[in-house]
């Protein structure tokens, strides 16, 4: 017996480029509202009227959002076209075998109770919960922050998520959320790149370029010639 | 006295006031309640032909500052012409009767004008242990309420304790303070927040409600969006340097005395809703940022629970004073590394005989094919 390896396409196009239009706006935006929460107060002495990096700052803060928005659109509307790796139900943890796969993943990947790598072809079971997790966040980013620059905008879009001030009580509290959901995300991304590195490293197969590439490969056991 | 009720005009001018106050002060009112110059005039008719309207005036939980503040209106008249001339029935404060007089008064209104009267409330209510906290002439505030509010006409909750609970119902509201539109259903109502609201604010909510007979345009806060639909920040004159990252550090540094935007003094101005930046206080003279100090947003609800006041973020819940999101935001990211490292190191342990094997037997095959 020998082992070969298979190639398998498993991110297209279009799951590859929302992902790196994503990762690119999560950076600035938080980032850029870090700052906005907390400036660097690097001027004095000057004119306001000669300069407007804060506003700047700002500017690429709302723009970030909107590319960002409109990238997570179209990531949910490929998961009900896209394959079979990036469908919507693969985040969802509707299936009995989901829970059984985050089991096997927690006692093998994170546990480190079992040394064989468990080797999933698209996202495994537990990674998936994140992502949908992640999901989440991203809603709720979009919507307490669209919510807050609805107050300084006639445009019709950020009118849409004007209730949740009312929701929330204040424009206070939907600063302060917007604001603390910021850290959800640097941890998230943390742990991301960690766990893609870990598993590239371990099993071998392929998964920081497969985000590049889109091929990912799998272990085949075939008999001798 | 005549049987006719007089209009809001001909008490005036029983008062002495000329036709011209009267139309100073009808474009004034215009102006604050944003109608156009063309407005004016259904102002003045309104003012001129309407009767006064029957209001009585509720106070409960709170300092009274609302009425400060509302009778130290810029234009005397302002004061003048609405605590007198509409016909103010009742008020605890200010009014002239007491005991059983006063009592019979408000039943009188409500009986005599049902539907009609304006309902004014200052001060949250208590509901905790039914109501007793504040009772008055033996009937506890949530009580009054709820009897005085079915047959108004509309209820104006004056101030954050009205509007949103103010200081009563900051953590842990031992009274079980509410805001009014949290104890009453059924009834147009109009939240003039601001501790206390401005002045000029109160006159030209009443005056809408005289002039068009229907309250003002309300935002999702049921506050009139001819005052509470802009920040403070975005009015704020010292905005520019905001835009430009001038912001003063300390109170007593340079930047303070070159009037920076004190956004990091953290101030509540991004985040409140009010018309102080336009309207100003005292007759136009000041507002607290112009002052020099940053806004507390005190017309947004929970701004007590807030604090700090001197900083941007809250401190966070169960952690502590002066501990912010982003403390705790940079201990779990400290956490997350550190539990990456514990990982990865585990991980050579752990896995690191079976990834040497794979790759002995990767050179082995490699070997074989060279063969």
């Amino acid at each position: 017996m020998t082992q070969t390896n298979k190639r398998i396409y498993v991110w297209e196009l279009p799951v590859r480029f929302t992902h790196w239009v994503n990762a690119l706006c999560v950076v600035t935006l938080a980032v850029t509202g870090y700052m906005i929460g907390r400036p660097i107060a690097f001027q004095s002495g000057a004119e306001a009227s000669f300069s407007y990096w804060f506003g700047t700052i700002r500017f690429v803060h709302f723009t970030a959002a909107f590319i960002f928005f409109f990238s997570f659109v179209f990531r949910i509307y490929w998961g009900f076209v896209g394959n079979q790796y990036a469908k919507w139900n693969t985040f969802l943890p509707l299936k009995k075998e989901q829970w059984v796969g985050m089991l096997r993943v927690l006692k093998i990947d994170v546990l480190l109770m079992k040394s064989r790598p468990l080797k999933t072809i698209g996202h495994n079971s537990l990674a998936s919960l994140s992502y949908f997790i992640a999901f989440l966040a991203f809603l709720f980013q979009c919507i307490t922050g669209f919510g807050m620059y609805s107050a300084m905008s006639d445009a019709f879009f950020p009118q849409l998520f004007r209730w949740i001030v009312p929701l929330m009580g204040s424009d206070f509290a939907v600063r302060q959320w917007h604001h603390i959901f910021m850290w959800v995300f640097v941890i998230f991304t943390i742990i991301h790149v960690y766990l893609v590195f870990y598993h590239d490293y371990v099993e071998g197969r392929g998964t920081i370029s497969s985000m590049a590439g889109g091929w990912k490969f799998i272990e085949e056991e075939s008999p001798d010639k | 006295m005549s049987d006719k009720p007089l209009t809001v005009y001909e008490d005036m001018k029983s008062k002495g006031y000329s036709r011209r106050d009267f139309i100073k002060f009808c474009g004034m009112m215009a102006a604050f309640i944003g109608v156009a110059s063309t407005g004016v005039s259904k102002v003045v008719k309104a003012l001129e032909s309407k009767s006064r309207m029957p209001v009585v005036w509720f106070h409960f939980q709170e300092c009274t500052c609302c009425s400060e503040s509302f009778i130290r209106s810029s234009h005397p008249m302002v004061a003048d012409i609405l605590l007198d001339n509409i016909s103010l029935d009742y008020t605890q404060t200010l009014q002239a009767p007491a005991g059983y007089q006063a009592e019979k008064s408000l039943q009188d209104v409500m009986k005599n004008f049902k539907g009609q009267y304006l309902m004014l409330v200052e001060g949250s209510i208590p509901t905790g242990d039914d109501g007793v906290y504040c009772c008055i002439a033996g009937k506890s505030a949530i009580d009054i309420v709820k009897e005085a509010a079915k047959d108004a006409k509309a209820v104006i909750a004056w101030g954050n304790c009205a509007s949103h609970g103010c200081v009563q119902g900051a953590k842990p509201n031992p009274t079980g303070a509410q805001p009014v539109h949290k104890v009453i259903s059924g009834v147009p109502l109009i939240n003039v927040p601001g501790c206390p609201p401005i002045a000029e604010v109160m006159a030209g909510v009443i005056v809408h409600l005289l002039a068009f007979d229907r309250i003002p345009q309300l935002d999702g806060l049921k506050r009139p969006k001819e005052f509470y639909s802009r920040r403070v920040h975005d009015t704020c004159y010292r905005r520019p340097n905001y835009d430009a990252g001038l912001f003063v550090q300390t109170f007593d540094d340079e930047n303070a005395k070159r009037g920076y935007c004190l956004y990091k003094m953290g101030c509540r101005g991004p985040v409140t809703y009010n018309a102080c930046a336009v309207i100003k206080w005292n007759n136009g003279v000041s507002y607290p940022i112009q002052s020099g100090h940053g806004c507390i947003g005190c017309s947004e609800a929970n701004f007590w629970d807030n604090g700090p006041f001197y900083q941007h973020l809250a401190s966070f819940p169960g952690f502590g004073i002066e501990t912010t999101a982003d403390k705790i935001g940079v201990v779990a990211g400290i956490a997350t590394a550190a539990g990456i490292a514990a990982h990865a190191i585990t991980t050579n342990i752990r896995k690191g005989k079976e990834i040497k094997e794979e790759i002995k037997e990767s050179d082995h095959s490699q070997k074989e094919d060279n063969v």
